[in-house]
């Protein structure tokens, strides 16, 4: 598997990276590099084993449906969620105009 | 097989309609977040650390959200899969902080089901029809956007983001606008009965994506479909098949082809319209969310949702005209909504207490009482209604009046009337107003006595074979009695008389 300029570019634009031409050029061959290492995990053969989804055995864990269990992890805390909005309207987020 | 059609220049078309249903879980906290779910906070007042995707945050699954989704998909007879696993839908909007959404592409948590929209020639739906259901998954809602209060800005309200949402997608089962219909308010009729939404359409607590595409009647390829979004009642789910279907009719016709698109309804134009999505917003790189472990369901697990799941609208519906011997009509109204059925059965079991028999024998009676007369009184009274009055004993004890004679359905709907408006016991408003109809024969026959000597040319005219002058007699007896004999009485013992 390898990308080409184009591809990179589409990835960069996918998440809102802007890139520069040069930058695009230099990111191709990097990105290969990145790819091709990877790639020798192809080598081994796991056909038969089961994909493993963590290092440990763990399950997940499920939380009670209580509110504001946590006080660090519940609602209650416009200020502190807002804090680093560039502008803040009325308790709103305020972002430059999005509508189609 | 519907025959909805769509006429057009060059012969007969028919719509194949899919619907994706967002159903918002009834949970008090959020999917991933303990932060609250409740509607109509102040902004941003119920978002906490995780929703707004601050750096180190971690998702921890909401346990009631699961077990809401698998009795959900248990309701619909769906596979349940004990195994399943959360994706990361990825892209930006100023409404996903994250910029990805938490969603189950690959291994959804509800395989397939099916659900039975009933039959309903009115609503051209001719027979029973089983539509399929693809699959339910489980994923975080965005948050809620405003861009008509500031002349550069759009306001961002993050409360909703993080909720949890079922998407329930149905198979392109779905031939006519009516059908859909029929299949939204079934599907919520489910969703209410297994308390795992409140079906509130109106607060977006429902919505639907409806998937349309049209083709020549008995071509077998389907045709290219297009996708109209967040659509928020049943009435315009049907709105917009109907003018999708119409559209790509004549567009194709036309000579042009359908696009597969992501589309927009506008209620005031009745009209369907195009998103004009940029080229790759449909690639959402979607990727196992590194975040969360596999979801693996215990066996106690699912008997636990399995056990809590209430009897269901379709079984309700044959225990109805099964065992209660109803009619269809009543059977299916009677089941359509939760609080209908619980005031009818709570009402059932009380007037069956008080009158000392079988429900079965009463049921037509209590079923006629709740679809149409109580419904009829208290509109009739509009806020003068006290429904803290609205007692099951107090329904019951008017229906058992009415059962033993003692009052005629007319004085039963005053004797309501004064119930709801004050709350009186129904026995002894009958009494001391004066709502009871007369039973005693020998009142009766006396005055029946009265009216056939006062008129003995018509006794002898229906003697002679006018049977229509039995009604006369009926007539001249109630007026006698002021409207209070029981006409049953009264027919009896007139048909003795004139023998």
């Amino acid at each position: 598997m390898s990308v080409d300029k184009q591809i990179v570019a589409k990835i960069a634009s996918l998440a809102r990276i802007q890139m520069g031409d040069a930058e695009l050029e230099r990111m191709v061959p990097e990105l290969n590099n990145i790819l091709s290492w990877v790639e020798q995990l192809g080598e081994v053969d796991c056909s038969g084993v089961e994909p493993m989804t963590a290092v440990i055995p763990n399950t997940l864990r499920l939380r009670e449906d209580a509110v504001n269990a946590d006080p660090l992890t519940g609602g209650d805390r416009r200020d502190d969620i807002l804090a680093n909005a560039p502008a803040r309207e009325h308790g709103f987020f305020g972002v430059p105009k999005v509508i189609e | 097989m519907s025959n909805y059609r769509i006429q057009g220049a060059t012969g007969e078309w028919e719509v194949v309609i899919g619907l994706e249903v967002h159903a918002q879980v009834t949970s008090q906290s959020k999917l991933f977040s303990s932060a609250s779910t409740e509607f109509g906070a102040e902004p941003n007042a119920q978002v906490s650390l995780v929703d707004a995707a601050m750096p180190g945050m971690l998702p921890v699954l909401n346990g009631e959200c699961v077990r809401q989704a698998v009795r959900t998909g248990m309701a619909i007879e769906a596979q349940i899969n004990k195994y399943s696993r959360f994706d990361r839908k990825n892209y930006f909007y100023a409404d996903l902080p994250q910029g990805y959404q938490i969603s189950q592409l690959y291994h959804p948590i509800v395989g397939e089901g099916q659900l039975l929209i009933a039959k309903d020639e009115k609503a051209g739906i001719p027979q029973d029809k089983v539509i399929g259901i693809e699959r339910i998954h489980i994923e975080q809602d965005a948050g809620k956007l405003m861009h008509d209060q500031h002349p550069t800005m759009s306001y961002v309200d993050l409360n909703r983001c993080g909720v949890a949402l079922m998407e329930i997608v149905s198979m392109p089962h779905m031939t006519s606008p009516a059908e859909a219909g029929a299949y939204v308010r079934k599907l919520r009729s489910i969703l209410r009965y297994v308390g795992s939404c409140d079906g509130n359409m109106e607060e977006g607590s429902m919505r639907a994506d409806v998937n349309v595409s049209v083709r020549k009647v008995g071509d077998p390829e389907l045709g290219t479909r297009t996708e109209t979004k967040n659509v928020n009642s049943v009435r315009f789910v049907m709105a917009v098949i109907e003018q999708e279907a119409r559209r790509q009719v004549d567009l194709i016709e036309d000579g042009g082809s359908v696009v597969q698109e992501t589309r927009l309804y506008d209620p005031d134009k009745n009209e369907t319209r195009s998103m004009r999505s940029k080229e790759d917003a449909h690639d959402y790189r979607y990727f196992p969310d590194p975040d969360l472990l596999p979801l693996n369901l215990e066996d106690a697990f699912l008997e636990e949702c399995r056990s809590s799941l209430p009897e269901l609208p379709d079984a309700k519906r044959l225990r109805y005209t099964g065992e209660l011997g109803m009619t269809d009509y009543n059977a299916a109204q009677l089941t359509a909504e939760v609080e209908t059925f619980a005031r009818f059965e709570t009402l059932l079991a009380e007037t069956a207490r008080q009158a000392g028999k079988p429900e079965a024998e009463v049921a037509t009676q209590v079923a006629n009482w709740t679809l149409s007369v109580a419904p009829g009184v208290i509109k009739s009274l509009g806020a003068d209604a006290r429904l803290e009055h609205n007692t099951a004993a107090a329904n019951a004890a008017i229906l058992q009046m009415v059962s033993a004679g003692t009052v005629s359905g007319g004085q039963a709907k005053e004797i309501y009337e004064i119930v709801l408006k004050i709350g009186r016991e129904p026995a002894e408003i009958a009494e001391t107003e004066g709502l009871k109809q007369q039973s005693d024969t020998g009142a009766i026959e006396a005055e029946i006595d009265k009216v056939l000597a006062e008129n003995p040319d018509k006794v002898e005219q229906y003697r002679s074979g006018k049977d229509k002058l039995f009604g006369f007699f009926v007539g001249q007896t109630m007026k006698a009695m002021q409207g209070k004999a029981n006409p049953g009485v009264v027919n009896e013992l007139l048909k003795a008389k004139l023998g």
